[in-house]
């Protein structure tokens, strides 16, 4: 082997509004209090983690025109919720999924500034982008975006941060008493930007903040999504979490970076990833099996195949066969405010793919949808599961993961006492963190840019 | 049975930077430079806390501060620069047990969606003991660091303003109540989380803004969270008797805060909301030292710094804590529930409330030994409002 083994970057999402996060088990808790977010985050330090993740949805799920009640539904506000979780933690990175489309630079900007101070310099945003009608009906922009401007906008809502972070260059609070100077500059936080989607301009109002900008993430997976990320994230949150298709995303991201003048370790590869522990490979498979059978009752298997059929299923039988009848093509009207749903890009095709496998494997709908969806990442005995984390990061099928617990809170426990001690002990994960802020964690460089002044001009050159 | 709570004199205290003058930061004791740190706010609520006031609250705004009320001011000799202060009180709200925390909020440039689940938020933080204090911005920097609105104009630019706050508390209210609080059912036999039916989408379409619901943000502990206004005269006396739980005002002597305390209850009435409880509570400047002399020499020297003296909407007060006390109870016969106290030095005003008032207050048996509820609802003496979309069974 040549060169340094990788070290290996974790971090822990905190189980979602989707089928993976088991609430019907007994040791399921609360997804609202904040004692479960404390417990959560005190576990990830614990461990030595990079950092907690959360991810955001802005209009509560509908199938058939009415809220899906079959999974965890309710959040908590993001920038709330981390700015309470900083309180309880002192080197955990805090990373909150912030949508470019149903907000303004200027607000997003002075949010994650703030809790960037008020943790010391822990904060990460996950720039996501959505288009759609059906969650702007919450929102004053209302309406929605063409498909085709989602990235653009978010670029630009993010470039537009950028210049809001480095309208302060980190000098300019002198507070000195005896001379009676406060700000050193009385052009202190001066920025503008004029385009299409952002005709702003002023004085932003936060200084600057120990990380100078939010560690960035990116998470969609088309081929705008991994430019959008080869060119302006730090990391990227992927569903690549096996073996080989871990690879080809990351040869395949981490390719797109010289053309941004990037090297390949100015961008991590964190796939998204659920794990099942057992004290035996055996006992973690017998255990694994359990566990899909929680994530898809009968209801839920009916629920995802409407969503690919795109029609209303309530009268077939879970424990029977697929429909005869084929997916209804065009828009899907059945599932709202679900990303899943537009991964089927030919539901003709890949219902005739899945009623091939059932008849093939006598599979009924409920154990096909077990099958075809969410099986965990990791499964074993603590020592396999490290081994495999650790194979898979030396592979380059990733730089580490995002774990994924299927409980709330306690989810994450049994990871941090038995399978991070063992990365530890082969020497690929920290044993203590590096500094205080999120960036030391992730081996990245401190917010760029100190020193430079964007002038309102400037900034009209470069947009 | 009468709580015995009802009526007594509730305290608060009003956050700002160093304190309300603008020379406050060069004070011996101030920490200037630790204004962008947790550790700052941290220490200031907990203080508030262990003198056992009842809220304190965080002010805030989308632009530089300024002494002018429209623009920038571009002056370097005193604080600029802030945090987010619905942040600034969910970071101090784990590390605090009883005291309520009211950030402020600009009505005019975000988005009553976000607002109404960040409140919420805190309030499952805190375990019920968020509020939040609403303001209208009719600044111009303001309007271009958003670029997506012009403010009203014309003759009721003003109206305007507030009536849009008002549709605004509308919809985090009803935002706060579209979750019922059995909602969550956890059914195992049928595999639903939620009880649909209990999940109400709140279709609110006003002038300014259309919200269709329901919260992404399960109903807080408190149901409804506290909803504060500042108010000078009769436009946003409208917006508390109408939408507010807490008004604040800025009497000068105990006849204005009659004549203050009587128009709100005439609103309210106006309003159809005479059965419904809200909470007058007087603005105060304070300076407070142990001799009345002491405190109007610090005011003298703190003008004399800032090159001007500091006018303020609120009464300045300059004396000692004993007298401040006398002034306390004499206003509060007159119908109002009770104080915000601005400090006009931290920290040294503040723990002139905290050690010298407070104290002061209870040897009179003014103010309560310990906390006596758990929310801040609970301390103000409301109740938990019945959900609006609750089916009456």
């Amino acid at each position: 082997m040549t060169g340094p083994v990788k070290q290996v970057h974790l971090a822990a999402h905190f189980p979602g509004v989707n089928n993976t996060t088991v609430w019907s088990d007994p040791r399921a808790g609360s997804h609202i209090a904040f004692s479960s977010f404390a417990h959560f985050a005190r576990t990830a330090e614990r461990a030595k983690f990079d950092f907690l993740f959360l991810a955001e949805g802005l209009r509560l799920r509908e199938q058939h025109g009415k809220i899906y009640d079959l999974d965890v539904v309710g959040r908590p506000d993001t920038f709330t919720i981390l700015a309470a979780l900083a309180a309880v933690t002192s080197h955990l990175g805090l990373a909150g999924t912030i949508n470019s489309t149903f907000n303004e630079p200027y607000e997003v900007a002075r949010q994650f500034a703030s809790l960037d101070h008020l943790s010391g310099g822990r904060a990460a945003w996950n720039v996501v982008t959505s288009w759609d009608a059906f969650t702007g009906e919450n929102f004053r922009r209302g309406g929605f975006l063409p498909q085709s401007e989602r990235y653009e906008r978010a670029r630009t809502f993010l470039h537009t941060t950028w210049q809001l972070f480095d309208s302060w260059h980190g000098g300019e609070i002198a507070a000195d008493k005896a001379s009676g100077v406060f700000l050193t500059d009385p052009g202190a936080g001066r920025f503008g930007h004029h385009d299409a989607h952002f005709d702003i301009e002023g004085h932003f109002d936060v200084p600057r903040s120990p990380q100078g900008r939010p560690v960035i993430f990116q998470a969609g997976d088309s081929d705008e999504g991994r430019e959008f990320a080869a060119s302006d994230a730090d990391a990227i949150f992927s569903r690549h979490s096996t073996l080989d298709a871990g690879r080809a995303f990351y040869a395949d991201v981490k390719g797109r970076l010289p053309k941004y003048g990037r090297s390949p370790d100015e961008l991590l590869i964190l796939p998204a990833a659920t794990f099942v522990l057992g004290d035996t490979d055996a006992e973690a498979a017998e255990l694994a099996h359990e566990v899909r059978l929680q994530q898809v009752s009968g209801a839920t298997a009916i629920a995802f195949l409407e969503q690919l059929w795109n029609r209303d299923l309530s009268g077939y039988d879970p424990d029977g066969p697929l429909p005869d009848v084929d997916p209804v093509p065009g828009e899907n009207t059945t599932a709202r405010g679900r990303a899943s749903v537009r991964m089927h890009r030919d539901p003709v095709a890949t219902a005739r793919d899945w009623r091939e496998r059932a008849e093939a494997g006598k599979l009924s709908i409920r154990e096909l949808i077990i099958e075809v969806t969410g099986r965990q990442s990791f499964i074993g005995s603590p020592t396999t599961i490290a081994d495999t984390i650790n194979r898979y990061v030396q592979a380059d099928a990733s730089d580490g993961y995002i774990l994924v617990p299927h409980i709330t809170p306690g989810g994450l426990d049994e990871f941090a006492d038995k399978v991070v001690p063992l990365l530890q002990e082969r020497g690929v994960f920290r044993v203590e963190y590096a500094g205080p802020t999120l960036r030391e964690q992730l081996g990245l460089p401190l917010g760029p840019v100190a020193g430079l002044r964007v002038t309102s001009d400037a900034a009209r050159d470069a947009s | 049975m009468t709580d015995p709570e009802a009526g007594r004199l509730r305290l608060a205290v009003a956050l700002d930077g160093a304190g309300w003058h603008p020379a406050a930061w060069r004070e011996p004791d101030a920490r200037p430079g630790e204004l962008f740190s947790a550790g700052y706010w941290t220490d200031l609520v907990t203080e508030a806390e262990r003198g056992g006031l009842d809220f304190v609250t965080f002010e805030d705004g989308l632009s530089l501060q300024s002494a002018d009320r429209y623009q920038r001011d571009c002056r370097t000799d005193q604080v600029r620069g802030r945090l987010d202060a619905v942040l600034i009180a969910a970071r101090v709200g784990p590390l605090t047990r009883h005291i309520g925390l009211i950030p402020s909020v600009i009505v005019t440039h975000t988005e009553p969606f976000h607002i109404s689940k960040a409140i919420a938020t805190l309030d499952w933080v805190t375990s019920g003991r968020a509020g939040v204090r609403l303001r209208v911005s009719a600044r111009r920097d303001e309007v271009t660091h958003f670029g997506r609105r012009e403010l009203p104009a014309g003759p009721h630019a003003r109206e305007d303003l507030f009536a849009e706050a008002a549709d605004y508390v509308e919809v985090l209210r009803r935002l706060w109540d579209s979750w019922e609080d059995d909602a969550e059912i956890r059914d195992v036999d049928t595999g639903r989380f939620v009880d649909r039916d209990k999940l109400h989408y709140i279709d609110f379409s006003g002038r300014w803004f259309s919200v269709r619901g329901p919260s992404i943000t399960p109903r807080p502990p408190q149901g409804q969270p506290v909803v504060a206004a500042l108010a000078h005269e009769r436009v946003p006396y409208q917006l508390v008797a109408e939408s507010a739980d807490i008004g604040f005002v800025t009497p000068h002597d105990s006849r204005q805060a009659r004549a203050i305390v009587a128009e709100i209850r005439a609103l309210q009435d106006g309003f159809g909301r005479a059965a419904q409880t809200v909470r007058v509570v007087a603005d105060l400047l304070v300076y407070l030292d142990d001799r009345r002399s002491r405190a109007e020499q610090r005011r003298a020297r703190l003008d004399e710094r800032a090159g001007r003296e500091y006018q303020s909407d609120a009464l300045s007060f300059a004396g000692t804590p004993a007298e401040l006390a006398d002034l306390l109870l004499e206003w509060h016969q007159t119908g109002l529930t009770g104080f915000r106290l601005r400090p006009a030095a931290i920290p040294h005003d503040l723990t002139q409330i905290t050690r010298a008032l407070v104290p002061e207050l209870r040897r009179r048996r003014a103010f309560p030994d310990s906390y006596g509820a758990p929310t801040l609802r609970g301390l103000l003496g409301l109740s938990r409002p019945v959900n609006r979309y609750a089916s009456a069974s």
